[in-house]
């Protein structure tokens, strides 16, 4: 996790005080700002935490605990691709408990995870509305449906030959 | 005259391609020379033939479905256009499927027919005839209480899962003395198995914002927020498109259609918590913090968001308002049976062939929904199961199936219908692994506030692993026993229905699958095993 304890210089300071500041005011602002910086930046930074902390009167412990609670936040970055594989029961009974193995081997990494080259970084996610189509996972904000063993290599394959293209 | 294509723009066509279909086809179209007028619509709900693609014809749209890019040129070729039969995926005129035209929709009528952010679409299709007759009843009363007696003789319930009468709970809302109210939608969604309320909001949208406004002029709210599950990309861009279109034409903001009614609208994002589906953590996640449960009292209706009076009401309560308002409470409560009322709309979901929305009044039985519409598991193998009500609700054996689609019905078999999700499983499912995943699944998803709840699920796990390695019956029983002891301390500590009803899979699971237990020699079913 070299990474995680790094000084983080990936992120604009000037630009996360900007949405900090233009989200403070609203009710319940909280949610909706670490909504924002986390689509910015693609994770919380530890360092953005006391800011946001300042701007909402808050403790950066209490600015913490919230982060922890839910599973969407992340305060390590992620890796250039986020999949997530759907572990909900509708997608079990279309065979995602497969996939699931399959994934994870294929990726060799588990759940909370990122590949050590970090394309790839994978977690679980219950239920993305495609119930009737599964198994379905998540990249990014894209939701794939009927997704196999095949279908899967293929999504993986488009994906780093994408990233190699634009190197 | 350029022809109308319609290409669903839902979360299963997405994830079925739905964005290169379109893309090809406009550039098929256009190297052809043909004029076409391609209409982003939403789902019908028909989600096994995503991406299901409509043609406006002289005799009404025809489908055909499911399309893949690599059928584009020959659907081209053999007359598509012309919502001609010859491809082999043409399904005939859309409102003639039998597995449409069987339902009773009532709540989906527009859903897959309009473009879901028209406004002018969703008036055509007698869109926002519900708000104004509210205005109307508002207007002559200077009151909301005609609007609320209304929803009260409709006899809805509320969807989300507790079946909660929608008019009392704004009735309470509404004798609250004039403050800052506020109307918060619960799009959480959080159940598996379950799309009904994402239909809503990506095939109409401002059915929900309707359904809201009226709710806000019924309790005297001017505030309404969204909380809407983060696992719903394409939902959001929808209805953050609808409201900001609602905005534009003064159907939300100041007041509205000239009357002297405001109503502000706004989609808040979860993050990835099952427990924030509970009103109360969901409230406690819109105002910025954890979403730990609160007790009750106070009720959310009294003290709510903010700790003023607010309505919680599922996506599905919330749409089903407007046809009440526009039809009449009667015209709502003529379907139904007992004390369940007006229409569900059913998810069909899992190892089905087809897959999809079903909205029928209560009463059909289990078996018959599967039956006429499920077309049989996917997988071609035999059913086995068939888990109701999303992650805390029963497993049905076979010998349950006939039971009714009712609220009653379904409690009195120690089941749930919840918010309507059906999930079938075939034979190839572990029901012991079942078991151990909703037990596992309250690990995950436990808000921590009671110990029933957060350490009765670790331990549910680690007893359910038990179990699936013991090799001598007298173990296998004592671990059996322990696990409903387990249970039976969950159902009654446990401060809300997480940790209070994963016992209900778990239990259902292990009494009505017993053959999926360690097959132990000398091993017999022990007496409580049976008596449950
Ligand atoms: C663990 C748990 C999860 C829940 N998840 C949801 C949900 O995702 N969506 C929902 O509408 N209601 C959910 N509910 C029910 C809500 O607490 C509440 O009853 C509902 O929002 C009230 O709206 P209604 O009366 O219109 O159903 C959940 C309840 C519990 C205990
Ligand atoms: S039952 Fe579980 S989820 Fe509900 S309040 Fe208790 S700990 Fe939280
Ligand atoms: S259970 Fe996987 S998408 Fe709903």
């Amino acid at each position: 996790m070299k990474n995680s304890s790094q000084h983080d210089s990936t992120w604009d300071v000037d630009l996360i005080e900007k949405t900090i500041k233009s989200l403070k005011d609203k009710p319940g602002a909280l949610l909706p700002i670490l909504h924002a910086i986390q689509s910015v930046c693609g994770y919380i930074p530890k360092d953005t935490i006391s800011l946001i902390a300042k701007a909402l009167n808050q403790t950066s412990a209490e600015i913490h605990g919230v982060i922890s609670f839910y599973h969407y936040f992340r305060t390590s970055p992620s890796g250039n691709h986020s999949i997530q594989v759907c572990r909900g029961e509708a997608c079990q009974a279309r065979g995602s408990r497969a996939l699931e193995t399959y994934v994870k081997g294929k990726l060799k990494i588990n759940y909370h995870e990122k590949t050590p080259d970090g394309e790839f970084d994978l977690t679980a996610v219950y239920c993305l509305g495609n119930c009737a189509r599964g198994p379905s996972i998540r990249v990014g904000d894209d939701i794939i449906g009927s997704v196999d063993k095949n279908k899967f290599n293929q999504i993986i394959n488009t994906l780093t030959t994408f990233v190699v293209e634009l190197n | 005259m350029s022809i109308k294509v319609f290409i669903p723009r839902d979360t299963v066509s997405l994830a079925h391609n739905g964005e290169k279909v379109s893309q090809i086809i406009q550039a098929e179209a256009s190297i052809r020379n043909i004029d076409i007028n391609i209409i982003r619509n939403g789902s019908r709900g028909l989600c096994w033939l995503e991406p299901m693609i409509e043609i406006e014809t002289s005799q009404g749209r025809i489908a055909y479905g499911p399309v893949e890019v690599s059928d584009i040129p020959a659907l081209f070729d053999q007359g598509m256009l012309d919502g001609t039969e010859q491809h082999t995926l043409y399904l005939g005129k859309t409102e003639d499927i039998p597995y449409l035209k069987n339902q009773q929709r009532l709540t989906f009528s527009r859903a897959g027919i309009i473009d879901p952010v028209s406004l002018s679409d969703y008036q055509a299709h007698d869109g926002f005839k519900g708000l104004t007759r509210a205005i109307e009843l508002i207007s002559s009363t200077n009151s909301g209480q005609m609007i609320v007696d209304e929803v009260k003789l409709s006899g809805l319930r509320g969807r989300g899962g507790a079946a909660f009468p929608t008019g009392i709970k704004w009735q309470t809302v509404h004798d609250c003395s004039p403050t800052q109210k506020y109307i918060v939608c619960n799009a959480d969604e959080g159940d598996s198995g379950t799309f009904a309320d994402r239909l809503v909001m990506e095939a109409d949208p401002f059915m929900l914002i309707e359904g809201m406004i009226i709710a806000g002029l019924a309790v005297g709210a001017t505030r309404g927020y969204i909380y809407l599950r983060s696992e719903y990309p394409v939902a959001h861009t929808i209805l953050n498109e609808a409201i900001s279109g609602a905005y534009a034409t003064n159907f939300l903001g100041n007041n509205i259609q000239g009357s002297k009614h405001t109503f502000h609208l706004e989609v808040r994002l979860g993050a990835e918590a099952y427990i924030c589906g509970e009103e109360t953590s969901l409230l406690e996640s819109l105002e910025g913090k954890r979403g730990l449960v609160r007790f009750k009292p106070p009720l959310p209706a009294i003290e709510g968001l903010f700790g003023q009076p607010t309505v919680v009401n599922n996506v599905l309560s919330l749409a089903a308002i407007p046809y009440i308002l526009a039809c009449g409470g009667q015209a709502y409560a003529d379907f139904g049976m007992g004390r369940s009322r007006g229409t569900l709309p059913f998810q069909l979901a899992g190892n089905l062939k087809y897959g999809g929305l079903v909205e029928l009044a209560f009463g059909t039985t289990l078996r018959d929904i599967i039956e006429k519409f499920g077309g049989g598991s996917a997988s071609k193998r035999p059913m086995r199961a068939i888990q109701v009500g999303g992650p805390l609700g029963a497993y049905l054996p076979e010998s349950q199936w006939d039971t009714q689609l009712d609220y009653e019905a379904f409690s009195a078999i120690g089941a749930v219908l919840g918010h309507g999700g059906i999930v079938v499983f075939d034979d190839t499912v572990d029901m012991v692994e079942q078991a151990r995943f909703s037990m596992e699944f309250c690990v995950a998803e436990s808000c921590g506030k009671c110990t029933p709840c957060r350490i009765g699920s670790t331990r549910g796990v680690e007893v359910i692993d038990k179990i699936t390695t013991s090799t001598d019956s007298t173990a296998l029983n004592a671990y059996l026993e322990l696990l409903d002891d387990l249970c039976e301390t969950m159902i009654h500590g446990s401060l809300c229905a997480m940790g209070g009803m994963t016992p209900i899979p778990v239990q259902s699971a292990l009494k009505y699958f017993p053959e999926d237990l360690p097959q132990i020699k000398g091993f017999l079913i022990s007496p409580t095993q049976q008596q449950r």
